[in-house]
């Protein structure tokens, strides 16, 4: 059987609008120093007790997302996720990749062969 | 321009308080985000993917040097020193912290701007033709007019809560230069056998998941009339827009489920209640009290010629510069598209320089086109050499106004929450690859417009090549679509086929352009080529194949 | 539910009474549009004041003829962002010169009481912490509208031309 997805759990911060990771009951800036969840069970409890939060008026809509480990360390899977952690792909000056270059998305090599194809044009 | 009274100036001042009021029930819990969220975004202010976002209303996207110069403040105060321009003449801050915003909006009441219903299911800014005031083909101004829709729509209380999202153009030439047809609702100004003028309105545009093209609802409205007209329009809207659907609730669904002859009907009932009511009449003294406020800026008899400078100036000229109807003038367009740059983006200093710059040469009035770029529309040619070179020093000079790296790209997935693709690393991609200018005047005019949604905000429906950037299995992909137009001869561009990848879709817009180059006859743009072969040796070429034998 | 009419905080001379339940024997009767139309004469007879309340994709111009007859017409808001009833009311006022009480119920926000008093309505059933403050405020939180409304209410059009006529 195939191991859980690794997760992570991100919210909006309602003053500033600033991405934020959860961490052991709490949130942090930065997506490298976030709880990483590889059992649903504690994804989950998770999320329950950000609710907290949300009723607190501290952040906004948290979630769960997919992540990946590689030797360069935690990376979303998804681009928004990516997006989100880093900053504009189009502006390295803007953004959390601004105060800390480690953040930027490492280009993920895959194969041309490999990639999926759009083979339809529903949206 | 406008300006605002003691009226209009209270008005802006007690929606800043009230916003005040709302953000700190907000902030207090006394409102949850799902109550805040529509009160928030009827002040345009969005959370997306990094931070909230505000929206800017710039009525019909006209703008003074003393707004220029708010706005560069903001960016500089409030922001990260700068800001983007939209497909709807408005402009966006990527950066603010909702905590900031009353203050944000309390100092833009200072200069007579708001961000009121740039978002939310209302009634939207009122956008016209960028050029209005100045082109030599308009029947007559429509900011006047579209002025007195913005008052008259400003917290409406039976259209605060619409199905869904409203929004009205005005256009002032025979040349549709506002994209009339796409919108829900659109004003053209005509003149009647009598020679007055009045308004050909049209209803149901729209881009989106399901892209319309409206039809004639009004085929000559009266100027007194018109209120009462729009009124009816959105009241029918209100009634029997889809509720049930996000997809199917704007008003183009509803005006084809009725039909044109349905929709007349009961636009009529409406109209002729509201008319014998009278209160929505627009009496005369206040068509010419706003008239008087757009009223032609007192042009000196000049010399009709354009002075000469060097090859980057004539470049310049061939694409950037527009016929006025003044002899001796001319209309500047400011490209916002440096190759490679971000499209419709400003920094604060570039804001800063450019309200000197009108101030001293564009007798202080500028314009936000929906196409993303800025428009100096009165200036003295005999100016245009010294403006270029100011231009050209702040980076704005690029000379591409019209050709294919005059790219409209809406912000995408590097900064939209709605997004599925990033839109904005695609047109740099295009832009460097087309960056060379004989190049671009070899192909002529082209416009690409690029959205990173279905919701269509880079309007990539209505571009000559048209680009949606969709997820497929988490991979962004592009697909392309031909012969879109948002002029007066408008269309809907057709879907190609399946997407390209990122590292595919400059190479397919490359081919699209290389098999136009093939078959074109004299005089022919893109667009026309298009319409004359169909889409089937574009499809041939962008996916790899041959040119069709045929050809 | 607390009912506010006239600025105050009032009893509700009415009652509600769902679909298939009996009507009481005292106060005025509000039932849903179907019910009334299937007893009408049988209300008028026996229950009076009769009053309805229509779903929000409920067109009162069904009850023109009833009108003069109804003492209040209840609007719902199924959910806030539902405005259709902005328009009913409207119709309400003006089309059909109705001069009974036009009740909004449901989900609506602080934020759209000026629009409904705009459009025609007087009386809300509100929330059980809803106060006098929070009502006054709400109304009187933009002084003068830009557009007509079935209020009646001055625009700035009007105001601009009367201020400039007495200088």
């Amino acid at each position: 059987m195939a191991a859980p997805v690794p997760q992570m759990l991100t919210a909006n911060r309602l003053r500033d609008g600033d991405v934020l990771y959860w961490k052991s009951g709490a949130w942090v800036e930065s997506l490298k120093d976030g709880e990483i969840f590889h059992e649903a069970a504690p994804a989950n409890a998770a999320l329950t007790a950000a609710q907290a939060y949300v009723g607190d008026n501290v952040v906004v809509n948290p979630y769960l997302f997919d992540v990946r480990m590689d030797a360069s360390g935690i990376h979303p899977v998804k681009e928004r996720e990516i997006i989100r952690a880093a900053g504009p792909s189009v502006r390295d000056d803007l953004g959390k990749q601004a105060t800390d270059p480690s953040v930027r998305p490492v280009p993920r090599p895959v194969p041309r062969a490999a990639q999926p194809k759009d083979d339809d044009v529903s949206i | 321009m406008y300006r605002y009274d003691e009226f209009d100036a209270r008005f802006v001042a007690e929606r800043v308080e009230q916003f005040r009021g709302q953000v700190a029930r907000r902030l207090s819990g006394e409102l949850n985000e799902d109550q805040f969220k529509p009160l928030r975004l009827m002040n345009g202010l969005y959370l997306q993917l990094h931070a909230y976002m505000l929206r800017i209303a710039v009525p019909y996207g006209t703008l003074s040097a003393k707004q220029l110069r708010m706005l560069a403040h903001i960016a500089r105060k409030y922001d990260k020193g700068y800001g983007h321009f939209t497909t709807r003449q408005n402009i966006q801050f990527n950066w603010p912290k909702l905590v900031d915003v009353p203050d944000i909006l309390a100092d833009l009441a200072t200069v007579e701007m708001h961000a009121i219903q740039t978002s939310g299911n209302c009634i939207r800014n009122v956008t016209a033709d960028h050029f209005a005031g100045a082109a030599a083909d308009e029947i007559e101004d429509p900011r006047p007019i579209a002025e007195i829709i913005r008052q008259w729509s400003s917290l409406h209380p039976e259209f605060s809560f619409l199905p869904r999202k409203f929004k009205i153009a005005v256009g002032g030439s025979p040349n549709d230069r506002a994209a009339l047809k796409f919108h829900d609702m659109a004003l053209e100004i005509v003149k009647n056998d009598a020679g007055e003028t009045g308004y050909r309105v049209y209803v149901g545009g729209g881009m989106g998941r399901t892209p319309y093209i409206g039809y004639v609802v009004g085929d000559f409205v009266a100027k007194p009339d018109i209120l009462a007209f729009l009124e009816s329009v959105m009241r029918v809207y209100n009634e029997q827009g889809r509720r049930d659907n996000l997809y199917k609730s704007r008003i183009k669904i509803l005006a084809n489920a009725l039909g044109p002859d349905e929709m007349r009907r009961q636009t009529m009932v409406e109209f002729e209640e509201i008319k014998k009511a009278g209160t929505l009449q627009v009496p005369r003294e206040e068509l010419h009290r706003i008239d008087a406020y757009f009223a032609p800026p007192e042009f000196e008899p000049l010399p009709d010629e354009m002075p000469a400078s060097d090859v980057d100036f004539e470049n310049w000229l061939k694409t950037n510069v527009a016929k006025h109807r003044a002899p001796g003038y001319a209309i500047a367009t400011i490209s916002l598209k440096p190759i490679g740059g971000v499209p419709g983006d400003a920094t604060h200093e570039q804001l800063d320089a450019l309200a000197d710059l009108m101030d001293r040469f564009g007798m202080s009035e500028i314009r936000v086109s929906h196409e993303q770029n800025l428009v100096l529309p009165h200036v003295k040619k005999r100016d245009l050499p010294a403006i270029f070179a100011r231009l050209k020093e702040l980076g704005l000079a690029t000379p591409n106004a019209g050709l294919i790296t005059d790219i409209i790209a809406c912000p995408g997935l590097d900064y939209c929450d709605l997004a599925n693709a990033r839109s904005i690393p695609i047109a740099q991609k295009i832009s460097e690859r087309f960056a060379d200018l004989d190049r671009q005047h070899h192909i002529g005019e082209l416009k690409i417009k690029i959205s990173g949604c279905i919701n269509a905000c880079g309007h990539h429906h209505a571009g000559h090549i048209g680009i949606l950037g969709v997820d497929k299995k988490g991979v962004e992909f592009y697909q392309l679509q031909l012969g879109g137009s948002g002029a007066e001869d408008a269309s809907i561009g057709e879907i190609m086929g399946p997407g390209f990848g990122q590292d595919d879709i400059a190479d397919a817009v490359e081919r699209v352009i290389g098999c136009y180059l093939e078959l074109r006859k004299d005089g022919e743009r893109f667009l026309d080529t298009y319409r004359r072969v169909g889409m089937t040796p574009f499809k041939n070429v962008a996916y790899g194949q041959d040119l069709h034998a045929a050809y | 539910m607390p009912l506010i009419k006239g600025g105050q905080f009032v009893e509700d001379p009415f009652f509600f009474v769902p679909d298939g339940k009996a009507f009481p024997e005292e106060k005025g009767t509000i039932v849903t549009l179907a019910r009334f139309q299937g007893e009408k004469e049988n209300l008028f007879a026996h229950h009076t004041p009769v009053g309805v309340r229509l779903a929000s994709n409920e067109n009162p111009q069904v009850l023109k003829a009833d009108l003069p007859r109804l003492a209040v017409i209840v609007l719902e808001f199924p959910k806030f962002r539902d405005g259709r009833a902005f328009s009913w009311a409207r119709m309400l006022r003006t089309r059909f010169d109705y001069k009974g009480e036009i009740r909004a119920t449901g989900d609506f926000l602080f934020d759209q009481i000026a629009f409904m008093a705009r459009t025609g309505f007087d009386a809300w059933e509100v929330r059980q912490d809803f106060t006098l403050d929070e009502f006054q405020r709400a109304m009187t939180e933009i002084s003068h509208p830009y557009q007509p409304a079935a209020d009646g209410k001055k625009t700035i059009r009007e105001l601009r031309a009367s201020t400039s006529s007495g200088t």
